[in-house]
């Protein structure tokens, strides 16, 4: 911790110190790390040259591959290489019945509803898979940038309901990363654009990859990059497009409903492949391997795949309809248009947006980095290394956030693209004579029935004293952070009773779960756990010293009266006595002792800094 | 630990208290703000510091988005005037405009089942919109006069239409989801 430091936010402690930062782009079908190296943002290779990692993991016996070598092994054992994991995250078993089909693993139900796939390996969850392609990227990284990273910024399709970013962020947590902050792909992608090329105005980012759409419309001014709406569909992508070829081609060549995981696995690359044959000729030769030694020979025309594809284009349209309206903007406001995501080399789609927009959209950015490329700039000044960057984020929730009320209908609490951070509180009462409970189901998207929105949560405020029916007032307040992430808590207002949830445990994993996982991994590298968690500790401790210092040093006579000071300077001389001993649970102990100590203090340095900001309007403004 | 914002939203945007909206000087003021307070700001500090911004930050988005929305901020100056609400009881009570309502809604319910539904709501919305400015005006008036009993059910009207706008997009969407 460091007290407010807001004479100059985000300045590190020692400017001449570089924090090694990172930004990655966790892809259904790739993903990439980037980092911020002599003022210049760039994907990093690996060790042959290759930036782009496919997303997927095989499991064996042995161990486990990521990446190039997992990929090949997908055709010949499908059910223990997965791919495009990102389709699962966050989701339960129920939401996977419905891509049915489309994947081929096992799945068994894990404890609370989280579905493992069956490996070889054991089960595995979305998360711990998604955990292992991190973990390839992140080592990457520490090994071409020489050194461990202070922390990462992770991108998540800004259409990511509550259990999605969760799932993400816990994963990226087992990776043993440091998240600075999960950003939406499309505002990585706009900060990569806007910060190159200067723009001022309405921006829309289309974003296209292989597994999800996303939309957002954005307002660049000064450096401020205001979210002005987002939506999509965090299940239609370049995937999907394979999907409508290959039963085409299934279709064309008199293949039954064969359920061999195998083969469905090489039609996908062979409709993947016509796909981007396509890019650039009229015709793409088919040639299909059949069961037994048949092989299917076909054609297909360009003509024909935008047929099967359009129905899948017009979703996006629909999409980018709705996220206008939602800016209170029309389209012809719109000054530039950005292509993301590799999907959007498909001619088709770049001829139907540039149709809808009424401008021909920039593909000038390579669509696969600029995501990566974007959260490494913003993963750069989140790790204080530009203290003097403007920029600023301010994003919004892609989904309305809700409770559920009586007959299963839901009552909004905030609507959808709400600039976040926020906090809503809303008031409800009980509907039966002396009733002492009350159970809240927090749901998540924008239908009036509870049935047709996600569940995100569930819990219950016990002890609301005996009233007639309408008389109590129970406050719900829903509050969300930077990253888009959820806490609810519901107080009895009379009584003060008072139950909250941080909204995960639906998909997520628990915090000890990953705590677990964590130790094992960290057992698996052989660390020694005491003496890393003394080593972090007293990096914290040093932070702690170092800011609570200069907070002092500028706000100390002014804001705190002697005694007040002192409890502070005593709480200052443990933790400096803690730090010396060397043991971690006590320094940790003496963190807190300092923070609860200098509660007051940070809060009247917040209160007087919104003064002071306010006192320079005041002086702009009338004189 | 609750921040004691003693300043209204005028006040912490440093903006004069009135109906009359400079959406410039606010928007400037809305992105210092953040500038200063947004929990991006506070990456490298520890827990307390970033809980403290993200409600410093909350309570921005909050001001903001109540001052620049003509009904919130309507609502919200008369609330600094000691009026209350009750959103259960408080309902206009006005025949002929409730009479309007239905109308408005019976017609945006009849768009679908017309041969071009999505111009027939974009021409209802515009008229939604020229009543409900034309309401924003009489606000002005009357709560600039002091008439606070009038300014008061001019903004359960305008709440009204709000609501029919919110209809009206939403159709539009029901419609445009149809169409896919």
């Amino acid at each position: 911790m460091a007290l407010l430091q807001i004479s100059e936010p985000g300045m590190s402690t020692d400017p001449h110190e570089h924090r090694l930062a990172v930004g990655i782009d966790l892809g259904t079908t790739n993903s990439l790390v980037a980092t911020v190296r002599n003022g210049v943002a760039e994907t990093l290779p690996d060790s042959e040259g290759r930036h782009i990692l496919p997303s997927v993991v095989h499991y064996t016996r042995e161990g486990v591959d990521v990446g190039h070598e997992a990929k090949r092994r997908a055709a010949l054992d499908p059910l223990n290489t997965i791919a495009s994991v990102k389709r699962l995250m966050g989701r339960g078993v129920n939401d996977l019945k419905t891509l049915d089909g489309h994947v081929p693993y096992e799945f068994v139900e894990g404890e609370g509803g989280v579905p493992r796939i069956r490996t070889v390996a054991g089960d595995v969850t979305p998360v711990e898979v998604s955990a292992e392609i991190l973990r390839a990227l992140r080592a990457r990284a520490e090994d071409s940038l020489g050194g461990e990273l202070t922390g990462a910024v992770v991108t998540v399709p800004a259409y990511f309901d509550d259990a999605q970013r969760q799932a993400t962020k816990d994963a990226a947590t087992l990776a043993g990363l440091n998240v600075f902050r999960l950003l939406n792909e499309p505002t990585a992608a706009a900060i990569a654009y806007g910060l190159d090329k200067g723009q001022e105005g309405v921006i829309a980012v289309y974003d296209l990859g292989g597994g999800t759409f996303d939309i957002s419309i954005l307002r660049l001014s000064r450096g401020v990059f205001q979210v002005l709406s987002t939506g999509g569909d965090s299940a239609l992508g370049g995937d999907d497009f394979d999907r409508a070829i290959a039963e085409w081609i299934m279709q064309e060549a008199g293949m039954g409903g064969e359920s061999d995981h195998g083969r469905m696995r090489q039609l996908m690359m062979d409709a993947c492949a016509a796909k981007e044959a396509l890019t650039d000729s009229d015709e793409a030769e088919l040639r299909i391997r059949m069961s037994g030694e048949k092989v299917w020979n076909g054609c297909m025309t360009c003509e024909q795949m935008n047929c099967l594809i359009d129905p899948l284009i017009n979703k996006t349209l629909a999409a980018c309809r709705r996220a206008l309206r939602d800016a209170g903007v029309k389209a012809d406001e719109v000054m530039e248009v950005i292509m993301v995501g590799g999907s959007t080399r498909v001619p088709r789609v770049r001829d139907r947006v540039a149709e809808f927009f009424g401008r021909e959209p920039h593909v000038d950015i390579d669509p696969d980095r600029v995501v990566a490329v974007g959260a490494a700039l913003q993963a750069d000044v989140l790790a204080g290394n530009k203290p003097d960057d403007e920029m600023l984020l301010l994003d919004v929730i892609p989904l309305s956030l809700g409770i559920e009320t009586m007959g299963g209908l839901v009552e909004h609490i905030i609507p959808r693209n709400t600039t976040i951070p926020v906090a809503r509180a809303q008031e409800f009462t009980t509907f039966k004579d002396g009733q002492t409970a009350m159970s809240l189901h927090v749901v998540q998207g924008e239908r009036d029935v509870v049935d047709h929105n996600r569940s995100l949560a569930r819990f219950t405020l016990r002890e609301i004293p005996p009233m007639v029916a309408g008389a109590a007032r129970i406050q719900v307040t829903f509050q969300v952070d930077a990253d888009g992430l959820l806490n609810v808590t519901a107080v009895e207002q009379t009584s003060g009773a008072r139950a909250g949830v941080e909204v995960k445990p639906s998909y997520g994993l628990t915090d000890v779960e990953i705590e677990t996982m964590l130790r094992d991994s960290m057992s698996h590298a052989r660390e020694d756990m005491e003496a890393r968690r003394l080593r972090e500790q007293q990096v914290e401790a040093d932070r702690v010293i170092e800011a609570l210092d200069s907070a002092l040093e500028a706000d100390g006579d002014t804001l705190l009266d002697p005694a007040e000071r002192e409890v502070i300077d005593q709480a200052r001389g443990q933790l400096v006595a803690a730090r010396q001993d060397g043991d971690h649970e006590a320094i940790r102990q003496a963190i807190r002792t300092v923070e609860k100590a200098s509660e007051g203090f940070v809060a009247r340095r917040m209160d007087s800094s919104i003064r002071k900001a306010m006192a320079g309007h005041r002086v702009e403004e009338f004189q | 630990m609750n921040l004691d914002f003693s300043q209204n939203h005028f006040e912490l945007m440093g903006l004069p208290v009135s109906f009359r909206l400079d959406r410039a000087a606010l928007d400037s003021a809305y992105r210092e703000l953040q500038g200063r307070l947004h929990p991006d700001r506070f990456a490298q500090t520890g827990d307390q510091e970033r809980r403290l911004a993200v409600q410093g930050s909350a309570w921005i988005n909050e001001a903001y988005s109540t001052l620049k929305d003509d009904t919130r901020r309507a609502r919200y100056l008369l609330m600094l005037q000691g009026v209350e609400f009750d959103d259960e009881r408080d309902t206009a009570s006005d025949p002929e405009f409730l009479m309007e309502q239905m109308e408005l809604r019976e017609a945006l319910e009849e768009a679908a089942d017309t041969p071009d539904p999505l111009a027939r709501i974009e021409m209802l919305s515009a008229d939604i919109d020229a009543r409900s400015s034309a309401l924003t005006r009489a606000f002005e008036t009357a709560f600039t006069s002091g008439r606070l009993d009038e300014a008061k059910a001019l903004v359960i009207k305008m709440r009204f239409y709000d609501k029919l706008r919110d209809e009206a997009l939403r159709t539009a969407e029901r419609l445009e989801d149809d169409l896919v």
